[in-house]
This record gives C-alpha cells, structure tokens and sequence, in this order.
C-alpha cells in the first residue's frame, strides 16, 4: 500500500535525504521518498503493518529533524 | 528572526566600536571580555545550540548546528570573540535568505501545479450547490461558469463556450466545445455556461492523473541526484575529519600555533555542510519538469528528463505518431465509370464494414446510403468482401481477391491502400485510401535534427510503399515497414545496440500495441489525448496534445535543466573546494567560509529557479 503524508517544518534539504534513507531501512518498508520541495512523504509498505511501521517513520522522523511533523 | 538578526547586529556593532576606541581598557586583552561578545552570541545562536544538543542525544552528530557550534566555540576557545559572533549571525542571515530562495521557488512551483479544482456546481433542487469535486458521482450533471475550472472529466450536454486549455497543453488557442463534445478537467472555461455530465470520479479524471504524475516524479531520481546524494553522505565526515586533523596534526607536529590552526579546522567545519547542492540539484530538476509540463509535456522523473538530454536516436511508429490515423480517399482511378459511380457502388459494398477503410470510403461518399440495395455480403479477412449490390455480383478488395476472382488488373503503384472494384466480373476502377501526414510532423523531425538527434527512424506495420512515401516526405533516416509489434521491439534493440555510452533512445508512439515498446526504449514517449491508458502508464514522457514537435522542445528544456544543474555543482563544489583550500593554508577567514556554505547555497537556487522559466 502506498500512502502519501504532508510535512510540516522540514527545513533541510539534507535532513530530508537522511530521513528518506533511515524509513527506506525500517523492516517492511518497501520504498520511501521524502520530498523536501513538495514537502511530502510517500510510503509504500506492507498492508498488514502499515500502523505499526508509521509509528516506527514516526520515530525515525523524530531523530533525525525532531521539528519535523508529519501530518496524519 | 529579522529581530534577533538586527539586535544582534547593532549589539554587535556597539561592541566593536567600544573595542576599537578602548573602552574596556586594561580587560580587552583577557578572558572577560567574552561576557559581552556571549548577549548577541547567544541572542543569535541560541537555537542552534539547542538544536546541536538535541540531535547529540538522537544520536545525529554531524548536522549543521553542531558543526556551527564547535566552530563558534572554537573561535571563542582562541579568544576570537568578535568572530564567534559574525559567524553565528552571517549563518543566520544565510539561512533566512535560503529559507526564503526555497520558499519563493516552491510557492512557484505550486502555482505552476495550480490546475486542481477546488469545488464542482452541482445542481440540487433547482439551485447550485458546491461541492468537492471528490463527490461527484458518474454521471452527475455539473454546471461550469464562465472562468471556472473544469473540475471533472466529461460531456457537454448543455451550452457552448470556447476552452482555455493552456494549462494542459500550453497551448494558448482556445479550444470549441459544444453539445456532445468531451472537455477535460483542469483546463478554464471561457464565456459561456456548460452543462456537462461527468463521464469519470475525480480520482480517475485527467487533472488528478497529471497532478499524481507531476508530484511522483521527484521519486524517480537522475544519476546526477544519486551521485549528489552519495557524495553528501561521505562529504561532511570527511571533510570533518579534514578539520580535526588539521587542528590536531600541525601544531603537533611543528609545535606552538594552536590557536591559528583550529581557527583553520573552523573554516572546515563551516563549509562541511553539503546543503547547496543537496537542495539545487533536485529543484533544478523540478524546474525543468515543471517548464516541460507547462508546454503540455509530462516528464515522469528526473532520470527520463537527465536521458532526454542525451537523446541521440528517435523511434517512432508512424500511424497515429506521425500521420493522424485517420483514412481518407485520396486519389480514384476508375476505368471504365465516373468517379460518382465508382464512389457509390464502393461505399454500398462496404454499407456494412467496420474496417477503417471501408468508414472512410462511406465518409468520402458523404451522402445516407440505401442499404435495401445491398444483399448477401460476405467479408474475408485479408481479401476484402463480396456482395450484392442491386443484384449484380460487386467484388471490393485487394489485388489477391481480384486474382482469385480471375479478374485482370493493371497494379497500381501508390502509398496508400488500394481497394478494387469489379462489378459483373469487370473491373470498374480502384480506390486509393492513405493516411494524411499530420501538421507539422515535417518540421518535428526538422527541428529535431537542428537540436542534435543524429538518427530518426520509422517503424510500422504498414506496407512498404506506404511507409516510404511518408518517411521520405517527413525525412526519415531509416524506414521499416511491415512489422509486428514483436519486430517493433526487436528493432528498438537491434538500434538500442548501435549506440554509444551515454547515448539515449526514445520511442514515441501513440500506444496502440506498443506498450511493450515504449517499455524497452530508454525513453518511451506517448501521445496523452489520443493514446490509450496503459500506454500512458507504460510512457515515461506523454505528449498531451499529441503534438511531435514538442520533442524537439523538450529536449531543448531538458539540456538546459542539465547546463543549470551542472553549473551549480561545478560551482558549490568548487567553492567550497577553493575555500576549503584557502582555508587550509590560512588564506581564508570565516567571512569566507560562511560565504562558501550559505550564500552558495541562495546562489544555487536562484539559478536552479531558471529551469523553471526555459521558454520553449
């Protein structure tokens, strides 16, 4: 399944590209992309964990730009 | 930030003059003179410490706040109060003008995108209602405004107005709709009031396909955006570990001078932030997508924009790519009758065809057809058919139904399609039917070659003399005809073959049975209005007004997008270099430094925002 998320406060293009790497890395993730222009972030992953692995991208997002927020 | 920007400036500014006219007196050399120079410091860069701090403790050293951070603190560690602070408040004001670069180019970049309509007039017990357009079943009947966006696809079933299509296609005609007629969603309704029934959901309509597309194609990245983010991954610890070494290595090594070379491992640390070409690569990218699809072309990713630059060989199919697809009579030899009556005993015998010749002879006939004349048709496929018409025995067809009929004929050599006509086993004369070369095919492939393929090529499943009238007409370097959609592929990469690194190839086909071609090609391209949606899908280019000479312009916009975003590699990369350099070997200060990171960066973007603006 693919979902697409708003971000809010994505600041830095560089954070952007970690962030897009650390969710490319969390297990059942297939692809991810974090756009720092359009600010958005497209996940697609598993059907069946899809609640459980946004709340890992959620935490991951936390630790790389803690102002970020992504919009659910 | 503004505030904090001037407070910090004028406190700053105060501290200096007061330095300069000795004010602080026998102090100004010691250790106190840091409590003054610490207000605006921490007024300016209180943040960043907190930032640093926090991201230590999440476990992400090496971002921008802690590199500022230890180079200030390092300046304050060699008694550099001054420029602890000129560093901290240049970065902030650096930061304040990206931030406003990347504003201003994404506030362009969605006004650009501003082709989704906001609410559909339905109407409800005799009044209009807004509504999102999300809600609109198939089938409602919605009513446009003059001015308004077309929120979904479908017919007009009411009105008649002139359509602004420009945000589709950048085609600036407006386009006539009337009764009967299908309008777009996303394009603007000019003067007059539509009734229009919707023929699709808004998720499934043109203007939300277009947007998914636009917005997906940042995904798809360029080498040139691998290969940045790579070098960005390796950049900042090296040049990090640069800077250690060089406070640490020298003194040691010579002995004495601490102070001067971790003023030096500072200048490192400020430019090891790779955020200029970080963010200018993918706008630069974006602005060239965008530039293409204000011309009506969508490009599905940066990497078929990046291949589009180095297109050197173009494939294309020829009916429906480079002739409209449309059959008409062309040229009729009768040989023993008028042209009328060859005409009209033609179109009765093909009373009953679907086959595209055949609705093109009825069309080149133009008057309503008396089918009670007509009995007993039989159509063989590959032969033609065999009828009745007012009781005689009339034959229509090809030169092997005429042979088998044993009727003699004198071949006629031409480009199109040839139908016999024998009535009474006698030959009444042929109908030519060929397909027209659309406008300005002629000139793609003209301004094609000026702007550098060296090779454009024909494929089809036409017949060989068809094919070669229109590909010499057009100026095609090679021709092949005949072929199945398995022999297109084949050809592709039998041509695919032929090229040298970094030389591209591209198919462009309306997407009837060449999918799986406009798969194989390094770029495949398809026509929007008129291809279908799987080859739209399988596409990674789509023209969507099918017009060919908007390749010729694409691959314009596409090199210059590559020139730009070159340009800003080449020269963040050799800034930070030269100054990295300079800084090494104690030639640079931190003014400089600072310079090398932000203001490169508000550079970059201002340039990468011309891609934007490539006219065609």
């Amino acid at each position: 399944m693919k979902k697409k998320f708003k971000l809010e406060d994505l600041d830095c293009a560089n954070c952007a590209a970690k962030m897009e790497d650390a969710i490319k890395k969390i297990d059942g993730v297939n692809d991810a992309t974090v756009s720092f222009l359009a600010q958005k972030m497209t996940i697609d992953a598993v059907d069946e964990k899809f609640d459980d692995i946004m709340k890992e991208v959620v935490a991951v997002c936390a630790k790389v730009e803690p102002d970020c927020k992504i919009l659910m | 930030m503004l505030y904090r920007i001037l407070i910090t400036f004028v406190l700053f500014l105060a501290l200096v003059i007061s330095e300069k006219q000795n004010l602080f007196g026998d102090i100004s050399d010691s250790w106190y003179m840091m409590i003054p120079f610490l207000v605006p410091y921490l007024i300016i860069g209180y943040d960043i410490i907190l930032k640093a701090f926090r991201n230590i403790k999440n476990g992400q050293v090496f971002d921008e706040n802690f590199l500022m951070m230890i180079a200030t603190f390092a300046a304050f560690g060699v008694k550099d109060f001054s420029e602890a602070v000129v560093v901290m408040l240049f970065y902030q004001v650096g930061e304040l003008f990206q931030s406003y670069a990347v504003g201003k180019s994404r506030q362009s970049i969605s006004e650009m995108m501003d082709i989704c309509p906001e609410y559909a007039n339905v109407e409800e017990n005799g009044e209009l209602v807004q509504v999102d357009p999300d809600d609109v079943e198939v089938g409602t009947v919605i009513v446009i405004k003059p001015g308004e966006r077309i929120p979904l696809d479908g017919i007009v079933t009411e009105g008649e107005s002139q359509i602004d299509t420009a945000a589709l296609t950048g085609e600036s005609v407006p386009r006539r709709a009337s009764v009967g007629d299908q309008v777009v969603s996303g394009c603007v309704n000019g003067s007059g009031i539509l009734k229009v029934r919707t023929t699709k959901a808004f998720e499934d309509s043109t203007v939300a396909k277009i947007l998914e597309l636009v917005e997906n194609a940042s995904s798809k990245k360029a080498k040139v955006e691998n290969f940045i983010t790579r070098f960005a991954r390796y950049y900042t610890p090296v040049v990090t570990i640069g800077a250690v070494l060089l406070a640490i290595l020298p003194p040691l090594l010579t002995g004495g001078g601490w102070a001067q070379w971790i003023e030096r491992a500072c200048i490192f640390l400020v430019i090891s932030c790779p955020c200029a070409l970080v963010i200018s690569v993918p706008l630069g990218f974006f602005g060239g997508i965008g530039a293409a699809s204000r011309i009506g072309v969508l490009v599905k990713g940066s990497n078929y924009l990046e291949a589009v630059s180095e297109m050197t060989t173009i494939v294309m199919d020829k009916t429906g790519t480079l002739t409209r697809g449309e059959f008409k009579v062309t040229k009729m030899c009768p040989t023993d009758c008028s042209e009328e009556r060859l005409l009209e005993v033609a179109a009765l015998g093909e009373g009953y065809s679907n086959h595209p010749i055949a609705i093109s002879i009825r069309e080149a006939y133009g008057k309503k057809l008396d089918m009670t004349r007509v009995e007993d048709a039989t159509e063989t496929a590959g032969h033609g058919i065999c009828v009745k018409v007012d009781g005689k025995k009339v034959l229509l067809g090809n030169e092997k139904l005429m042979k088998q009929e044993n009727i003699h004929l004198e071949p006629v050599q031409t480009g199109g399609s040839v139908v016999y006509v024998a009535e009474e086993g006698k030959l009444l004369g042929c109908i030519v039917i060929s397909d027209t070369v659309k406008d300005g095919a002629a000139e793609a492939i003209r301004e094609m070659k000026q702007v550098g393929v060296k090779k454009c090529v024909m494929l089809t499943g036409d017949g060989k003399a068809a094919a070669e009238a229109v590909g010499e007409e057009l100026g095609m370097d090679e021709i092949h005809a005949e072929l199945l959609p398995a022999d297109k592929v084949d050809w592709v990469e039998r041509l695919q073959n032929q090229l040298k690194d970094k030389q591209k190839l591209a198919f462009v086909g309306d997407g009837i049975n060449d999918a799986p071609v406009l798969t194989r090609a390094d770029i495949g391209i398809a026509m929007g209005s008129m291809g279908s949606d799987a080859a739209i899908e399988a596409a990674d280019v789509v023209l969507m007004d099918d017009d060919v000479r908007k390749i010729a312009s694409l691959v314009k916009i596409s090199r210059k997008t590559m020139t730009i975003v070159r340009e800003n590699i080449v020269f963040a990369l050799g800034v930070k270099f030269l100054v990295l350099l300079l800084g090494a070997l104690g030639a640079a200060n931190m003014w400089e430094a600072v310079f090398a990171d932000v203001g490169v960066s508000v550079i970059a973007i201002i340039n990468a925002m011309r891609a934007l603006r490539i006219k065609r």
